[in-house]
């Protein structure tokens, strides 16, 4: 029993020490705003490397899951003899919980897992110590910049999630069952209100920030898998990032919507 | 030019890992401007050592002192056994980032800098080139070129002839002298090539278990008359021999 708690313990201590790290691994990463320099060019590297390259992928899985909305939602709603509210059902949904979502998970397997990998690698091939040596701080150099691209490319793929996630709803509402397209894009319009959008949006800042924060906490740790070290440290930091990246955004899903419902 | 006055002093440092104890009390002594060579047998701490003084690993015990500019971060630079260069950046961007980061140079006067540097080291024609696109020994002067544009007063060396055949190990040995020479800074040189140690260098120490066992100049070390060093430098003279016969062969 004693053998227990004292392991129940060590265990907690490792979280709540690993929690603190992290938060000021964070904490650091954006007080360096105001000491790195040129940030737009590392912001507009890291802009591309989360948000160009992940539109593809965000726009595909949107219109599959507008597409999929619309059929189910459709046979649901006619069974109740309200197919009319087909656009209300899809909007909705996908602007209060499945756009922020699935654009998130989708950033994170494209842009978070490469970057857990290419900082994990910056750590073993010494890099993250060269800038030390020069006198940069990495975390300026390397974080700083990823975190301030996630705050505007999460929202704006989270949108594009939305926008292109109604226009595949309304294909196989109205294109292939047939239901007045007027009916389903005036519906669309006036059911989402300020509100939704608002939570849309804050959810979609949160992901961003968690989610890239602990791709780039799992890289930059690499070096302290316990266990492993080189090409196998960096492979089980790539894993963890996006595990811990998914889990914690359908945490903070769940979190955010009891605050604001 | 060679100045008597130290440019660092250690004392008295420790550094372990977990029970593991790799420096049990290293006191070293570095001249302004000269060419100080770390030896040792293999995890003897004098890698541990360099990164101690480089700031990477914070000692348990002990001093390090580094006198007038040479504390400045931007003022001492290292040079890594496997170079550390940014392999998703060019040449020019490699050797640019340290102005780029830690000064308020304009881009015209980076750029400047930055091909005089490649200039120095004959690599102005490969600044559009990624260190993967290099070989060897030009990714090793890449790193040089990157620890010296910032001007730095003393320069940290990791094993730099790690890996390479024995004429590319003069190579950098004469390397090292040379630029030494012309940007006059103090070189502290970690390495495991006692001949190329004992011919280039102003100074040596040897360091055996965890301890600073020897300091003194090539010349003291040769006639020392003590077991270990002796060791050391037969295997030199063994080396060295060894090296003149093949080539005359």
């Amino acid at each position: 029993m004693t053998g227990l708690l004292q392991t129940l313990g060590r265990k907690s201590l490792t979280v709540v020490a690993g929690l603190g790290d992290f938060a000021s691994f964070v904490l650091h990463a954006f007080v360096a705003v105001s000491r790195t320099r040129h940030l737009r060019k590392g912001v507009a590297r890291a802009i591309h490397q989360q948000g160009v390259r992940c539109l593809l992928v965000v726009t595909v899985v949107a219109l599959f899951a507008g597409l999929v909305l619309g059929l189910q939602g459709y046979y649901v709603l006619a069974r109740f003899g309200s197919a009319g509210l087909l656009g209300t059902f899809v909007s909705l949904t996908l602007t209060r919980e499945l756009a922020p979502v699935l654009a998130t998970l989708m950033i994170v397997g494209q842009a978070g897992s490469a970057l857990a990998a290419e900082i994990g690698i910056y750590r073993y091939s010494e890099q993250i110590d060269a800038l030390t040596t020069m006198a940069i701080d990495p975390l300026g150099y390397l974080i700083t910049p990823q975190l301030l691209a996630s705050l505007l490319v999460f929202p704006i793929l989270t949108t594009a999630f939305v926008l292109v996630g109604t226009f595949g709803g309304y294909l196989s509402g109205s294109c292939l069952l047939g239901l007045d397209s007027g009916v389903y894009w005036s519906t669309a319009h006036t059911a989402v209100q300020f509100v939704d959008v608002r939570e849309c949006l804050l959810k979609a800042l949160v992901f961003g920030i968690v989610t890239i924060a602990i791709c780039c906490h799992s890289g930059f740790t690499a070096h302290r898998r316990t266990g492993a070290s080189g090409s196998r440290a960096v492979s089980i930091s790539t894993t963890r990032a996006v595990v811990l990246s998914s889990i914690a955004t359908l945490a903070a899903d769940y979190m955010i919507t009891s605050f604001l419902v | 030019m060679i100045d008597p006055a130290p440019i660092l002093t250690v004392k008295g440092l420790r550094k372990g890992f977990g029970d593991h104890v790799v420096l049990a009390g290293v006191d070293l002594t570095v001249p302004r401007g000269g060419i100080v060579c770390i030896l040792g047998r293999s995890g003897a701490g004098k890698s541990v050592l360099l990164k101690c003084l480089a700031g990477l690993l914070k000692p348990d015990a002990g001093e390090i002192r580094l006198e007038s500019g040479a504390g400045n971060d931007l003022r001492c630079s290292y040079l890594f056994q496997a170079n550390a260069l940014f392999d998703s950046l060019s040449a020019f961007e490699n050797v640019a980032l340290p102005l780029e980061q830690t000064t308020r140079l304009r881009p015209s006067e980076i750029k400047r800098e930055v091909m005089a540097a490649l200039k120095n080291l004959g690599l102005e024609k490969f600044a559009d080139h990624f260190p993967a696109q290099l070989s060897g020994g030009m990714q090793k002067r890449l790193g040089l070129a990157r620890a010296l544009v910032t001007r730095p007063a003393m320069v940290l060396f990791d094993e730099p002839t790690a890996g390479l055949d024995p004429l590319a190990r003069n190579g950098v040995f004469s390397m090292i002298r040379q630029y030494r020479e012309a940007f006059d800074f103090t070189a502290v040189v970690v390495t495991h090539d006692v001949p190329q140690a004992l011919s280039a260098s102003d100074r040596v120490a040897l360091l055996q278990e965890g301890r600073t066992y020897f300091q003194g100049t090539p010349a003291e070390f040769m006639a020392a008359d003590d077991s270990i060093l002796r060791s050391f430098a037969d295997n030199a003279e063994t080396t060295t021999t060894n090296l003149t016969t093949n080539g005359r062969e």
